[in-house]
């Protein structure tokens, strides 16, 4: 059964858009980001509000592709789009725009972003893996930091910065404890309603109260684990999801999974819970602290990125998973090239079936990603 | 009791009616521009052979598997094509069936689908792409396949079926022979087959289904390009409905 608070989590978007506009009309600065990789604490230390900007979304592609080409990956394609046809209100109102060297279609794409608003790029390294990477990527939070000091006029201190970080880390708990509810089986929530109820983070413009709902679900959703209310029945093959990252207008293999009769428990991508899984360490000095957070997300821009492989192998235990799915889209070289390694190990190492669907954002292959979908669901009940 | 598959593939329809344990009838039929009234024509048709459908296990496969009304249940060709082949031959075999519009690489493992891979959303390597190809040659698909045996190893290296057009066209304005253009178009196939089967755990053995099975020149083609005999079944084409027909039996 779907928990009633999930109709609450669904009027943020209305919600979310009214705040960011009454927030910058009553002169709050506004810091527009996309990647789990932008340390938004480092905003909040600055009294600025951090928001995740619209990328999820076919509507503004063709727009975005008079200036693009066309095989490019959707993601780029519709966040280009959302930016210069004004439709993101959280892009309009943001006052400066962080951006990262993830891979090389975005990098190429905030070149010509740049030229709409103000914005900082940060140098992220190659590879976690070198001890350089680290110095490395400090020096880049503290350019970050200084950027917003000079743009805002005003200085970030340690003891903001501390704040902001154990205000981020209980977002983090709140939605990790969220996310781990449905490692029960069945699990009481569609993996929909999860991927819904993580992706809205990243809009919320009131932190405090965003993490207010994510309690009150959580709270919910157990109360219906112990009445035996579940989203699935035990039969449902459990699946985990991983590759490419989700929102609303790009869920359509998510949603073609469970119209399948699969319960996807686990959402191993950046909207779900990649960014989730190591907290800030608070203990240590904050720049460091947030580095090392950072510098440890499993992305596929890095080499090696064999962290994805512990991470997915941790979950599909915790979450009994029957099956993994990897989702790409297309023209993302470094996801559809790591399909492969993460395919050998799911299936050598886990021994658990799995599927590589790359798409894109239309609707244009709704029959053979459908097709797909039941397929794969047909082989883990036999 | 009759157990009845369908599969409604992108061209044709393909039938399977089982008596019981034994297969009574294949029939095949043009997809045309309607799955509703494809589906419609099987009723009668298995009607007027004196099978009573609404008393009979039907389950329907392929795109226009939700377009039969009569059909207990809807399964994926995918499990069909599975279920089917090792009906057909009974042994852990790698499936390639290539289809209207899309080619599909299938695993099979102790007599279940453990594995497969579709073709992304594109006609390039398909049967479609062949049926177009041969209009353009003015031949047909045998034909086309037939030619192809004697002509030069040459390649059409266009990913999509629109500009592999213009390549055949430009090749046709160079005075390239029909053969080698042939050839050209049957490589382009066999090479996306070959690269999908090495993204697989294959089988020693490579089994061909869809309606390709009964062209004897392709399947030597395909042989040479994976570089092992690329084996088929007289009744491969029927692969899907005869999986279909034993899933149906299993329904009670």
């Amino acid at each position: 059964m779907r928990p009633k608070v999930m109709e609450e989590v669904e009027s943020l978007r209305g919600i979310n858009s009214v705040k960011i506009k009454e927030a910058h009309e009553e002169g709050k600065k506004i810091v527009g980001m996309y990647c789990v990789f932008s340390p938004s604490e480092i905003a909040l230390a600055a009294d600025a509000i951090s928001v995740t900007l619209c990328g999820t979304s076919q509507d503004p592609i063709e727009e975005a592709e008079k200036t693009l080409p066309r095989n490019l990956c959707p993601l780029i394609k519709s966040s280009y789009g959302f930016a210069v046809t004004d439709k993101c209100p959280y892009f309009y109102f943001s006052d400066v725009l962080l951006a990262e060297t993830t891979c090389d279609g975005k990098k190429k794409m905030y070149e010509l972003m740049g030229e709409i608003k103000p914005m900082h790029i940060m140098n992220l390294p190659q590879t976690a893996n070198d001890e350089d990477s680290l110095e490395f990527w400090e020096k880049e939070m503290v350019k970050f930091k200084n950027f917003l000091e000079n743009q805002f006029s005003l200085e970030i201190t340690d003891e903001k910065l501390s704040d902001a970080i154990k205000l981020m880390n209980r977002e983090r708990k709140a939605l990790r404890e969220l996310h781990s509810l449905n490692s029960h089986k069945p699990a009481p929530l569609s993996g929909m309603d999860m991927m819904l109820a993580q992706w809205l983070k990243g809009f919320n413009v009131d932190k405090e109260a965003g993490i207010s709902i994510i309690e009150k679900l959580i709270q919910e959703t157990k109360d219906n684990v112990s009445k035996g209310l579940f989203a699935f029945d035990e039969s449902a093959p459990r699946i985990l999801l991983t590759g490419t990252p989700i929102g609303v207008g790009s869920e359509k293999v998510l949603r073609a999974l469970e119209e399948a009769g699969a319960s996807v428990v686990a959402l191993e991508n950046c909207t779900g819970y990649k960014g989730l899984d190591v907290l800030v360490d608070e203990s240590k000095d904050p720049i460091t602290a947030l580095a090392e957070k950072y510098l440890s997300t499993p992305c596929s821009c890095m080499t090696d990125n064999n962290g994805r492989l512990d991470l997915i192998g941790r979950l599909c235990e915790e979450y009994k998973v029957d099956g993994v799915v990897d989702l790409t889209w297309q023209a993302c070289h470094t996801y559809n090239i790591e399909s492969y390694t993460v395919k050998k190990y799911v299936q050598e190492q886990l021994k658990l079936p799995f599927m590589q669907v790359e798409t894109d954002y239309s609707d244009s292959d709704t029959g053979q990603v459908k097709v797909r979908a039941e397929a794969f669901v047909e082989t883990l009940k036999i | 009791m009759h157990y009845i598959g369908i599969d409604i593939g992108s061209t044709a329809a393909k039938v399977t009616v089982f008596d019981n344990e034994k297969i009574m009838d294949n029939f095949t039929l043009p997809t045309g521009w309607s799955s509703v009234e494809t589906s419609r024509i099987i009723k009668n048709r298995l009607e007027d052979s004196g099978i009573e459908v609404e008393k009979s296990k039907v389950v329907a496969t392929g795109y226009g598997r939700i377009s039969v009304p009569y059909a207990e249940k809807t399964i994926t060709e995918i499990s069909c094509h599975g279920e089917g082949v090792k009906y057909l031959l009974g042994e852990d075999v790698t499936i390639v069936d290539i289809g209207g519009q899309d080619t599909k690489i299938i695993t099979l493992e102790n007599g279940r689908v453990t594995d497969f891979i579709m073709n992304d959303k594109c006609a390039a390597g398909t049967g479609k792409f062949l049926e177009l190809m041969a209009n353009t040659l003015g031949v047909d698909i045998k034909e086309l396949t037939d030619m192809a045996l004697e002509g030069r190893d040459i390649s059409i290296t266009s990913m999509c079926t629109v500009f592999a057009e213009s390549e055949v066209i430009s090749l046709i304005g160079q005075g390239t022979d029909r053969s080698s253009i042939s050839r050209g178009i049957i490589n382009s196939i066999t090479g996306r087959v070959n690269s999908l089967l090495h993204k697989q755990v294959r089988k020693d053995k490579v089994f061909l289904t869809g309606g390709l099975c009964e062209m004897e020149s392709f399947i030597l083609l395909l042989s040479q390009k994976v570089g092992v005999k690329v084996e088929t079944h007289k009744l491969a084409r029927y692969a899907g409905s005869i999986g279909a027909a034993i899933l149906a039996g299993n329904l009670e």
